[in-house]
């Protein structure tokens, strides 16, 4: 119990100080070196306390490609050394105090809510889909998500594939003066447009009209 | 203290929600920060369901937790190419010269 305790105690300190590293980080690309380390510990805990298949799926989804797209824009928008100074003085920083109080008063509600909450008193009716202790967690999430809830896991794919859509017709970039391939016009491509045939008389040579 | 329960995760995703809160509020240069303190906030959404469903012995919010991943997924792909166009159009994306509708 002690040791979950420590380690649960070190997971989410470690979470914590890389959180508020991403947002006071002046270096764009430190920012994303400890969102990469907040995603990796919070993972962590997700192993620990029994989410294993998400756990993984975390370090897959989020350390593997959300982090690293996020490291390729930072990098190939060469705004790494941009200074990321909102602490500093600047010409409008009144924002400033207002959002720190606003913030800090959510903090405030959150532990409100937190503190003065309790289980409602029929809760354990209104369980929907009651955790299999005999199966593993990733066997009991597939047993639910392949049957249960199989049209909302399909428009989740939808949803992938719209979004990897439109990030390419919103990247792509028709560049003019570089050569293509037609692949149209390499198929259609006739004997008779790309070869003539020409008889060359003795001591006339060939006129090439181009 | 030493009992780990639903309470410290509740709050450890209260402490993170709050600081992507800060982010968004505070950070004035750089509006990839401003994505990346949306996955924070995403991230300590996903705290608390798991959290639930592990403490409650219901498997549902861990599917809730997936389909949130995948939708996390997606936005972060879109935004960064949002940004990315925006840069190739105007050659900045300092949130405070982001002021084309401004009228």
């Amino acid at each position: 119990m002690i040791a979950h305790a420590i380690v649960f105690y070190i997971f989410s300190l470690i979470a914590i100080v890389s959180a508020i590293m991403v947002t006071v980080s002046k270096n764009t690309v430190n920012s994303v070196f400890f969102l990469i380390l907040d995603f990796i510990s919070i993972s962590c805990l997700f192993i620990m306390i029994g989410a294993e298949f998400l756990g993984m799926i975390m370090l897959i989804v989020y350390v593997g490609a959300v982090a690293v797209l996020f490291l390729f824009v930072v990098m190939m928008l060469n705004v790494a050394q941009q200074k990321n100074e909102w602490f500093n003085s600047s010409v409008r920083s009144s924002h400033i105090p207002v959002g720190l109080l606003v913030s800090i008063i959510i903090f405030f509600e959150l532990i409100i809510v937190i503190g003065g909450w309790k289980y409602k008193p029929d809760l354990l009716d209104s369980i929907a889909i009651e955790i299999n202790t005999d199966l593993t967690n990733t066997q009991s999430l597939g047993s639910v998500i392949y049957t249960d809830y199989i049209h909302l896991f399909q428009l989740s794919g939808m949803v992938l594939l719209v979004a990897m859509i439109g990030a390419i017709v919103l990247t792509f970039r028709q560049r003019s003066g570089v050569k293509r391939q037609s692949y149209f016009k390499q198929i259609s491509r006739d004997r008779k447009d790309g070869i003539e045939l020409v008889d060359v008389e003795n001591n006339k040579g060939v006129k090439i009209d181009a | 203290m030493l009992s780990i329960g639903l309470g410290h995760y509740l709050t450890l995703a209260a402490i993170i929600f709050t600081i992507g809160i800060v982010g968004i509020f505070l950070n004035r240069k750089n509006i990839i920060v401003i994505l990346m303190s949306i996955e924070l906030i995403l991230l300590a959404v996903n705290i608390n369901l798991v959290s639930f469903s592990i403490f409650i012995n219901d498997l549902s919010g861990q599917v809730f937790t997936l389909f949130i991943l995948t939708v996390a997924a997606a936005e972060a792909a879109i935004g960064l190419a949002i940004i990315v166009v925006y840069y190739r159009n105007s050659g900045t994306i300092r949130v405070e010269e982001i002021d084309k509708l401004k009228g």
